[in-house]
Order: C-alpha cells, then sequence, then structure tokens
C-alpha cells in the first residue's frame, strides 16, 4: 500500500471548513428550532465536522478498505449499543400487551 | 503437499536460548510470554477453586453450618470473579493463542511483542490487585456487581476488586488488538484467509469481542467506583438515576465475555477434531463464517440477563429472539463437527477425547440455555440452579474441555516432551464423569426450585440434600481428576518422552517446525501452498462429475 | 502485493528502526498504522458508554440539563474547541513536515501542538476550579464541599447563581454535572497521555529519528491525536450548548 502525502493547501482547507462549522453550531444553537431539531442540527454539523476530521486530518479517505472496515464497525458496535438499550428505556411506557 | 524436510532439531529452543529470571521477565518471545501465562493462569485457577470447594462443603447439608452468609456470599463472588476475569477470558487467547497465533500463520512473533509482555504484566497486576482484595476482606456483591448494592450498601472491598478487574481489562484489550492486526498484516506467503486453520479464525472472532466489549465494562467500574467514592451517580434513584443501566452496560460486555471464553476453545476443537480424525473439516467456510457470526450476535443478546430486572417486555421480545438466534452459528459449527467425524480415522487420543467431551457438553449446555432465552420459562428459572448448571455446561464442559485438550495436543510443541498417554486418557474420563455428576443434578435443582447464591435450603426437602450430596461428590472426583494432570504434566518436564518436530503426524503449520521451536519460530519463513487439514496431497484429487475423488497417488 | 502477505527476505539492509519479527518498514508501518486504528476503535466504545448514560438522561430531564448546562462557559467552551481544531491542524502540519522531511518545521509543529494542548488543559482548569468556587462538584467528590449551587430566585438575574425553571429538581442538575465531569475529565486524562506521547515523539524528533522512510509514529501519535479532538467536537456542542435556545425564557 503506496503512502500518500496530503498537502498542506488540503489541510489548510479543512481547517477552515471546521472552524466555519464551530461557529455555525454556536450560532444555530441561540436560535430556537422547533422540537427536536435543536439537537438534530447540532449533531449532524458534529458528524460533519468528524467526518472531516476523520477522513482528511486522519487520511482515511486516502486508505484502504481495511481502515474503513475498522471504523464502520465501530460506528455500528456503538449503533447497537445505543439502539437496543433505548429500546428498553423508551419502550417502558407502552401499553402492556 | 510437498516434501518438507523438517531440520534436525538446533541445539537451542526458546526456553534455552536464554537463561536467567531476567531472560523471561523482560522475554519479547510470544512463546515466553505464552509460558508466563500458563503459570498465572493456573495460579488463578487454583484460587478459583478453592472457593468452589468451599461452596460444594457448604451445600452438602442444607443449615448454613460452615460458614456465615455473608461469607458465604463473598465465597461465590470470589469463585465467580476469579473464575470468570482470571481464568475463562484470558486461558486460551493468552496461553495457546499467545503460542500458536505467530506459528500457525507462519510469522515470528505477535505485531507487537513488547506490548505483548506488557500484557501479561497488567494481567498479574490486576489478579495481584485482586487477591489483595480477598485477602484483605473480600467482597460480596456477585461478580455481577449490581447496584445499588455495590454502590451503597456493600462494606467489602468493592473498590479494590473493581481496580483489579479494570486494569485486567487492558490486558485482554492488547492481547486481542495483538491478535487482530497480526493476523491481518503478518501471514506467510501463500497464507490466504481461507487456508488459515480455524483455531486463527476463533482467535480473530474472539479479538473482536475483546476489543470492542472489554472498554464497556471499563467504563461501567469506573462509573461504579466514582459513586461508591463520591455517593452520588449514575445509577442512584435518588439523584434520578437508574440502576439498571448498570445492568446494561455490565451486560453488554459480560455476555460477549460468554463467547470471549468459548470461541477460542471452539477454535481448539476444531483442530482436535479434524487432526484426531485424519480429516479435513467439514465445511470449514461455515465453521470460520459462523466464529464471526457467533462475536457478532454475540453482541446483541445482553437483555437476556435483564428479563427479570423490570426491563420492557417489548426489548425483552427483541433480546429473546436474537437470543434464539445466536444459537444457530454454534449449531452450525456442532453439525460440521460431527460431520468431519463421519467416515474419519479416528484416534482416541487424549485431546481428542476432550474435543469429544466438548461437543457433547457444549451440546447440553447450548440446548439448556433455549430454555432461558424463552420469556417465560426464564421467569421461573431466573436466579435458580438451572442457570449455574447451564452456564458451567458451557464453561467447564466447554471452555475448561477446550483448553485441556488444546494443552494436551500442543504440550509437546510448547515443552519438547509428550505427557503420559495412559494417564492423560484415565484423567479426562476422571474429569469427565466428576463434571457431569457435580452439574446434572444441579439441572434438577434449580428446575425444583433452588435459588443460586443461597447456602441453605429447606431441611425437609430430602431430595435436594440427595443432589446437592451427588454435586459435592462429583465436585471432589473433579477436583482430583484435575490435579492429575498437574501432576504429570509437571512430571513430563524432565522425564516425560522427548518429541519430535511432529509427534502426531499433522499437516499443520505448527508441526513443520522442531518441538520446541527456536525463538524465531521457523528457520526459512515458510511458503504455503497447501489448504487447511489437507491430509491428502492435492495430486491425488480427481474431479468426477461434480465430486473431487481421491485416489492413493501413484508410487 | 496482496494484503498482508510478507515478502522473503530481502537482501539490502534493514532499516534500523526495523524490528526483526517484521519483514520490511512497509509491514511495520501497516501493522503499526492499524493497531492504532483499533485501539481507537477501544476508545470509541469506552467513550459510547459515557455518551450513552448522557443521552438517556438528558431526555428523561431536559429541562435539568438545559439549565444546568446554560450555566457552563460557553466563551471558554468555544475558545477550546477553537484550540482543539488549531492543534488539530498543527498535528496534521507536524506529520506532513515529518514525511517530506522538513525536521525543524516538524518539531515546530510538533511543540505548537503540546502548547495548544497545555492551554486547553489551562482552560479547562479555570473552569473547573470555577465549578469548585460555585459548589458545584457533584456528590462528595470533594469532601467538605457537597454539590450546592446558589440557586437564583424568581426574578434574580445574576447569571453567577443558577437558574432553574419550574419544577426541575437540583438533583437532576447534579446528574449533569456529575456526567459532564466525567465526560470532560476522561477526555482530559486523554489528553494528558496525548501530551506524554507527543513529548516523546518530539524528543525522537530532535534527535533525528524520523525520515520520509520512518515517520510512522507521528502519523500514529496524530490518529490519537485526531481522535481526542474529535471526542471534544462532541462535547462541546452536546454539554455547551443543548439548552442556549432556551436561554432567556425558560
Amino acid at each position: 500500500m503506496s503512502e500518500h502525502i496530503v498537502y498542506p493547501r488540503v489541510y489548510i482547507a479543512i481547517f477552515f471548513v471546521l472552524m466555519v462549522g464551530t461557529v455555525l453550531t454556536v450560532l444555530a444553537a441561540f436560535q430556537d428550532f422547533p422540537g427536536p431539531l435543536n439537537a438534530v442540527v447540532a449533531l449532524t454539523i458534529a458528524v460533519i465536522k468528524a467526518t472531516f476530521v476523520v477522513l482528511y486530518f486522519m487520511h482515511v479517505r486516502y486508505s484502504g478498505r481495511l481502515v474503513w472496515l475498522v471504523i464502520a464497525s465501530a460506528l455500528f458496535w456503538l449503533a447497537i449499543m445505543f439502539a437496543l438499550t433505548i429500546s428498553d428505556y423508551s419502550s417502558r411506557s407502552w401499553m402492556p400487551i | 503437499m510437498e516434501e518438507f524436510k523438517i531440520p534436525k532439531p538446533p541445539r537451542t529452543n526458546y526456553l534455552n536460548a536464554e537463561y536467567g529470571i531476567k531472560s523471561w521477565l523482560l522475554t519479547r518471545d510470544h512463546k515466553r510470554i505464552a509460558v508466563l501465562y500458563l503459570g498465572g493462569i493456573s495460579f488463578f485457577f487454583l484460587i478459583g477453586s478453592l472457593y468452589a470447594m468451599a461452596i460444594r462443603l457448604e451445600l452438602l447439608t442444607p443449615q448454613g453450618d460452615l460458614v456465615q452468609s455473608s461469607t458465604y456470599n463473598k465465597m461465590f463472588t470470589q469463585h465467580g470473579i476469579i473464575m470468570v476475569f482470571f481464568f475463562l477470558i484470558p486461558s486460551i487467547p493468552a496461553t495457546l493463542g499467545n503460542f500458536l497465533v505467530p506459528m500457525m500463520i507462519g510469522a515470528k512473533d505477535l505485531a507487537f511483542p513488547r506490548i505483548n509482555l506488557l500484557s501479561w504484566y497488567i494481567y498479574m497486576i490486576g489478579g495481584f490487585i485482586t487477591i489483595y482484595a480477598l485477602l484483605a476482606g473480600g467482597v460480596d456483591t456477585g461478580w455481577t456487581f449490581y447496584t445499588p448494592y455495590s454502590t451503597t450498601f456493600s462494606n467489602s472491598y468493592v473498590l479494590a476488586t473493581g481496580l483489579g478487574i479494570f486494569i485486567n481489562g487492558f490486558s485482554s484489550i492488547l492481547t486481542g488488538l495483538n491478535f487482530i492486526v497480526t493476523i491481518h498484516t503478518m501471514r506467510a506467503p501463500g497464507m490466504t484467509w481461507y487456508r488459515l486453520p480455524l483455531f486463527i479464525w476463533s482467535h480473530y472472532a474472539t479479538s473482536l469481542i475483546m476489543i470492542l466489549g472489554t472498554p464497556v465494562i471499563a467504563i461501567t467500574i469506573l462509573l461504579l467506583a466514582i459513586e461508591r467514592l463520591a455517593h452520588v451517580g449514575i445509577f442512584d434513584p435518588a439523584s434520578g438515576g437508574d440502576p439498571v443501566l448498570f445492568q446494561h452496560l455490565f451486560w453488554f460486555y459480560s455476555h460477549p465475555a460468554v463467547y470471549i471464553m468459548v470461541l477460542p476453545s471452539m477454535g481448539v476443537v476444531s483442530e482436535l477434531i479434524a487432526n484426531f480424525s485424519r480429516k479435513n473439516i467439514f465445511g470449514y467456510k461455515f465453521v470460520a463464517f459462523s466464529s464471526l457470526a457467533i462475536a457478532v450476535f454475540g453482541f446483541l443478546v445482553w437483555g437476556h440477563h435483564m428479563f427479570v430486572a423490570s426491563q420492557s417486555i417489548y426489548a425483552g421480545m427483541i433480546f429473546s429472539f436474537l437470543s434464539f438466534a445466536v444459537a444457530i452459528p454454534s449449531a452450525i459449527k456442532v453439525f460440521n463437527w460431527t460431520a468431519t467425524l463421519y467416515k474419519g480415522s479416528i484416534s482416541y487420543d487424549t485431546p481428542m477425547l476432550y474435543g469429544l467431551g466438548f461437543i457433547g457438553m457444549f451440546l447440553i449446555g447450548g440446548m439448556t440455555g433455549l430454555f432461558l432465552a424463552s420469556l417465560a420459562t426464564d421467569v421461573h428459572l431466573s436466579d435458580t440452579y438451572f442457570i449455574v448448571a447451564h452456564f458451567h455446561y458451557i464453561m467447564v464442559g466447554g471452555a475448561l474441555f477446550g483448553y485441556l485438550g488444546g494443552l494436551h495436543y500442543w504440550w509437546p510443541k510448547i515443552s519438547g516432551r509428550m505427557y503420559p498417554e495412559g494417564w492423560g486418557r484415565f484423567s479426562a474420563l476422571v474429569v469427565f464423569v466428576g463434571f457431569n455428576l457435580t452439574f446434572s443434578p444441579q439441572f434438577i435443582l434449580g428446575y425444583m426450585g433452588m435459588p443460586r447464591r443461597y447456602h441453605t435450603y429447606p431441611v425437609d426437602l430430602v431430595s435436594w440434600q440427595v443432589l446437592h450430596v451427588l454435586s459435592t461428590a462429583g465436585a471432589s472426583i473433579l477436583g482430583v481428576g484435575l490435579l492429575i494432570p498437574l501432576i504429570y504434566l509437571a512430571w513430563s518436564l524432565r522425564y516425560g518422552r522427548i518429541a519430535d518436530a511432529n509427534p502426531w503426524g499433522l499437516p499443520g503449520l505448527e508441526w513443520q517446525t522442531p518441538s520446541p521451536p527456536p525463538t524465531e519460530n521457523f528457520l526459512e519463513t515458510p511458503i504455503v501452498h497447501a489448504e487447511a487439514y489437507e491430509f491428502a496431497p492435492p495430486e491425488t484429487k480427481e474431479v468426477v462429475g461434480k465430486f473431487e475423488k481421491q485416489t492413493p497417488a501413484e508410487t | 502485493m496482496p494484503e498482508g502477505l510478507a515478502t522473503t527476505h530481502d537482501e539490502h539492509a534493514a532499516h534500523s528502526a526495523l524490528q526483526h519479527h517484521f519483514e520490511n518498514m512497509e509491514q511495520q508501518r501497516e501493522a503499526g498504522t492499524l493497531g492504532m486504528w483499533v485501539f481507537l476503535v477501544t476508545e470509541i466504545m469506552f467513550f459510547g458508554g459515557m455518551f450513552l448514560a448522557y443521552t438517556l438522561y438528558r431526555y428523561k430531564y431536559p429541562g435539568a440539563f438545559a439549565a444546568a448546562s446554560n450555566h457552563l462557559d460557553i466563551k471558554l467552551g468555544a475558545i477550546n474547541t477553537v484550540v482543539l481544531i488549531v492543534s488539530s491542524f498543527t498535528m496534521a502540519m507536524a506529520v506532513f513536515t515529518t514525511q517530506v522531511g522538513r525536521r525543524k518545521a516538524s518539531i515546530i509543529y510538533l511543540i505548537a501542538t503540546m502548547v495548544l494542548g497545555l492551554a486547553f488543559l489551562g482552560i479547562k482548569a479555570v473552569e473547573y476550579r470555577e465549578k469548585y468556587h460555585d459548589s458545584l462538584i457533584p456528590g462528595q467528590l470533594i469532601p467538605g464541599r457537597p454539590f450546592n449551587p446558589e440557586v437564583a430566585k424568581h426574578g434574580d438575574t445574576d447569571p453567577k447563581k443558577l437558574h432553574l425553571p419550574e419544577g426541575v429538581s437540583v438533583r437532576h442538575v447534579e446528574m449533569f454535572y456529575w456526567i459532564y465531569f466525567a465526560m470532560t475529565g476522561m477526555h482530559a486524562l486523554h489528553m494528558i497521555i496525548g501530551e506524554g506521547i507527543m513529548l516523546v515523539i518530539l524528543i525522537m524528533a530532535v534527535r533525528r529519528r524520523f525520515s520520509p522512510e520512518y515517520h510512522a509514529p507521528v502519523e500514529i501519535t496524530g490518529l490519537y491525536w485526531h481522535f481526542v479532538d474529535i471526542v471534544w467536537i462532541f462535547l462541546f456542542p452536546l454539554l455547551y450548548l443543548l439548552g442556549r435556545h432556551m436561554e432567556g425564557h425558560m
């Protein structure tokens, strides 16, 4: 697997994206969106920022399938832990059968 | 397989390459580290067994006449903690896995030898901290540390024990990390994924579980510790917390942990069944992928420990269904092992006896698990001796049998000596009889309602005492059966028949190098041409119609 | 060359940093990088447990969590977010300059990253001290100074006091602070460990150990540092920003 050198101009661009994301997330936090949208917006921006860090700063964009598989597995397992635990808490108040 | 001339054993092997205690305590050789672990594992198994003896002695009589209830609580807690965290989880991966993974893939060592050594030190430190806690006064919360008893009301050494287990978790994580990276990046030329021995597939799957599950128990113990120290917390109803959240986090790891305990053993059994039937494993890919499936599915079922813990009935239904599903890959393996035996050339050496024993005992353990996966029957059987019997059939009849079988099978490779076969077979039978006598009465006791973690039972229920007496008698026989190998294996180190490179006459890569192996494992990096478990040379295979027909090679 | 399969022994002299059990530097680098990724998976699951607890309790006690979150210092939190993002940039530059052999520049970037990390920890220390003074440290973590914040009475707009809407229990606010300290504390611990690792890498760089052929340790350290940054990218909005849209009319 040959090594890919990522040039500083890419890093600088990503840096600006992250700064913009930070400003956006603070501004959005003060807006009163309906329902759960505040949380959705905040998490979406956080996920996008994290994705840029992972893809470019951590070189995953230029890495082989194995690294992608490792990351995907971690996220999948995290999702299992969340989904099944929340399924307990959210269904406790449902009508009994 | 092409003619491979096994070179004359060199005068130095990994055991005598260097002398002195420093050469052992600062070694980077995975084989020496495996031997270091063997010592530690055996020590902790002995301690755990002492607690088991205390439990069985108390239960001989219905009254609580041997120990007080508070002491008895400590006995079963400590038996569980030592056996689960310091014996079962590390046993096969840290001893046989560490020794064999590099050899089976044709590598010189694991990817991170120093991290491997570190994992042993972490294991021993975690173990000694826990021993200190046991000697200082013990812990009585049950190995499951349920809140709020463990956080608020127990007056025992919860923190110290928790610290020991927390530290030990890192040993597990580092071992798993090492195996995954090694298997991905250090296979010899020609060793493709589908040529890997099934022992490797099992250890890979086990390592996945170690990596993904252990961190969650780490954070759980940490949260428990802070709550115990700071008197406010995430599991405390007075603060708005939920004690059941502890159970979710605890079992998210501890259920997959039981697969950490049994998957390596299944890997050993695949090796034993194929090799001692002199026959290729039936359905190699099915067995390989079943290991992965068990690792994945094992993470989806933890709620079946909480059916009666106020978990929502709907979540319970999901977990129940998934618990039935997780039995499927295990069943696939059992069918494939059986099919491998069919028309095989079976030799009943000691390792094979343990391997066959595994299949039967794991079957019983697994099937009884289905009663527990079913919501309605679990309500009746929860927290009874049925559960105790169920998991001991898997942990002892499954994991321990695999460990003993593997230890005997690879003993000549590890030590360069053969163990006495007659004694081996005899002790295997004693262990088998003792084990079954110990735990099969417990199924009945549980069904009849005997709760677990109780040291007394009604005096007028004579049948209960009969069953308990049988169980204790079995435990004594089991104890004797386990002591015998300790003696003859130690004896063999000095007086055993010297083993050559391939005493069993088998095709595996680990048998193509001297016994004991040199420090760098192979004198030349092997180049792999053969499939796993290839007992017949490929040139003799001839395709007839849809099937490959084996004909004897022309001489 | 298929992934993972080693070559047989090369004839030319091995690099001084090649460890004996690897066939070549490429295999060593691949193994080291994969090892760090697998370790990061364990970190994701480790922090994940705490994020799970946060999620469950936030949805159980939204009012308490919002009130508690609004009491955190958003300016310091935002500054820290910027500090970490800059430090991720300097870390990435440290990796790049090592890869192209610009040793002096790599040393400067490493030092910059460490300084920024220390700045983050310093600001965190300031925040923690503030919490200590306001008696916001949960339970009896600090013996003699239990959780006992000054709650603002109705109509009092003093920002130094905790503003609780109707029906919100102080115990649930304490739960938020428990989670806040557990998560930011664990994050800070990882940053301290990261500083230690970077110190080792810095010393190696000063001693000319790295080159375009051998820079894997810097790259691997970068992976760890970026991960710590990512955890904060999630912590900042979840802990500091969750109730801001309700501020003023709670």
